[in-house]
């Protein structure tokens, strides 16, 4: 029988991201309006899989995954060893751009999850013109730490181990075991210090509340979608950031935690299938 | 459930993990003696490569152990449920919720803490399907 390849197909290219030459890894599936996805900090585009592998979605969108710079097949630049990883907002934003200006992308949709949902509001706030409608998935405007993240990178402690230990309880007790363990996986091949360094951006890098007004949601619609396990992205921290943005609603997803796309690719798509509706409509 | 009441069902815990191989062999680094309290009742847990050797409530006079995980006795209770409800899902959760708390030295748990998630969450296998707090607030 002849082997049955998925839909997804994935390339290299080198791109210019904060002033330095990144080795990019992207794939995507489908044609369509274009619909660029974030993945997670400390894990990679590999999250987005199930959508990719969407009749009801890849007929109407081109989905496209990239992994950030020293996350998943992309490389970190050179010189990466001597360095602490750190994301920084301005970091975070070049890199979208510049992926969507090297694809020659009109207008994309962005789909990001945590902090590319938390990324998403600056692209509003900022960029609006250059993207058709903008979906944050556990998005919140900001979030206050609440604990140390120096446990996610020490010698006495496995990196993988502790990353993927600290976010299990973020995938809710519904999301099938499959799925659950293939989420987790990605945090265990994260690199050393990868989920801290994004972790930077999420916690002191990224206070949004400065600039969620500057969102005009007429130019460019927000969508927030936050599960109901997310003890991360609370309901009620995207609930609180919808309340600041005039025309963004936010949607509690039931038996959902902080990985909808990958932890529970089918009770996802219910939620999701409604925006991608509005965003075709829009045009 | 009291203090007391989860405290005995700690007790089940080496008859839990013992023949949890899987659990077992994740814990196999793990030797050493740690705390869990429900409301004011506190249980010594002693454990050796992964296996749990013994099982004690307090209160104690004289007690030694590296890392504690401390909740209120409502918050295990509803950590055991069938389905538990956002929060109470995972011990994690719980300290971020407030109602439990870490202490002592953390290295030893961050350092197997799937372990001892997965240790700790073990007497929801006690539950009636029927006790969900999904759903609820």
């Amino acid at each position: 029988m002849a082997i049955q390849y998925e839909p997804i197909l994935g390339r290299y290219a080198t791109l210019d991201i904060g002033g330095r030459a990144c080795r990019v890894y992207i794939e995507e599936a489908g044609q369509g309006i274009p619909l660029l996805c974030l993945h997670t900090a400390g894990s990679d585009g590999r999250q987005y899989r199930h959508m990719m592998t969407d009749p009801e979605i890849t007929e109407h969108f081109r989905v496209i995954a990239f992994d950030l710079p020293w996350h998943g097949k992309s490389n970190p630049p050179v010189g990466f060893h001597e360095e602490e990883y750190r994301l920084t907002s301005d970091l975070y934003t070049d890199a979208i751009l510049a992926v969507a200006d090297a694809m020659e992308l009109d207008r994309p949709a962005v789909i990001g999850c945590s902090m590319g949902g938390r990324v998403v509001l600056n692209l509003g706030a900022h960029h609006a013109d250059r993207f058709r409608a903008l979906i944050g998935v556990e998005c919140a405007d900001h979030q206050t730490s609440w604990y140390d993240t120096s446990w996610l990178h020490r010698g006495d402690v496995h990196g993988g181990e502790v990353c993927a230990a600290m976010v299990s309880g973020l995938v809710a007790p519904q999301s099938p075991d499959e799925y659950r363990w293939e989420t987790l996986w990605g945090y265990m091949q994260s690199g050393p210090g990868i989920f801290k360094g994004d972790l930077y951006f999420y916690r002191e890098d990224s206070d949004y509340r400065d600039r969620t007004h500057l969102i005009d949601t007429s130019r460019c619609p927000l969508y927030l979608l936050t599960g109901e396990y997310d003890y991360s992205c609370t309901p009620e921290d995207t609930e609180r950031t919808a309340a600041a943005i005039d025309g963004a609603e936010a949607v509690i997803m039931k038996e959902c935690g902080h990985f909808p796309m990958s932890e529970n690719p089918a009770v996802f798509r219910d939620y999701l299938l409604p925006v991608l509706e509005q965003i075709r409509a829009g045009g | 459930m009291t203090g007391e009441e989860i405290a005995r069902i700690l007790g089940r815990l080496p008859e839990l993990v013992n023949e949890n191989e899987g659990l077992v062999r994740r814990g196999r680094t793990l030797s050493g003696e740690f705390l869990v309290q429900a409301d004011d009742t506190p249980v010594h847990i002693r454990v050796h490569e992964g296996r749990i050797e013994a099982v004690e409530t307090g209160p104690f006079r004289m007690r030694a152990w590296r890392f504690a995980i401390k909740a209120e006795a409502d918050a295990w209770t509803r950590h055991w449920e069938a389905m538990p409800a956002p929060g109470y899902h995972d011990v994690i959760a719980m300290t971020r919720l407030g109602v439990a708390r870490l202490e002592g030295d953390l290295q030893p748990l961050m350092a197997h803490l799937r372990y001892v998630k997965e240790v700790l969450a073990l007497p929801r296998r006690f539950a009636k399907p029927t006790e969900t707090g999904a759903g609820r607030a």
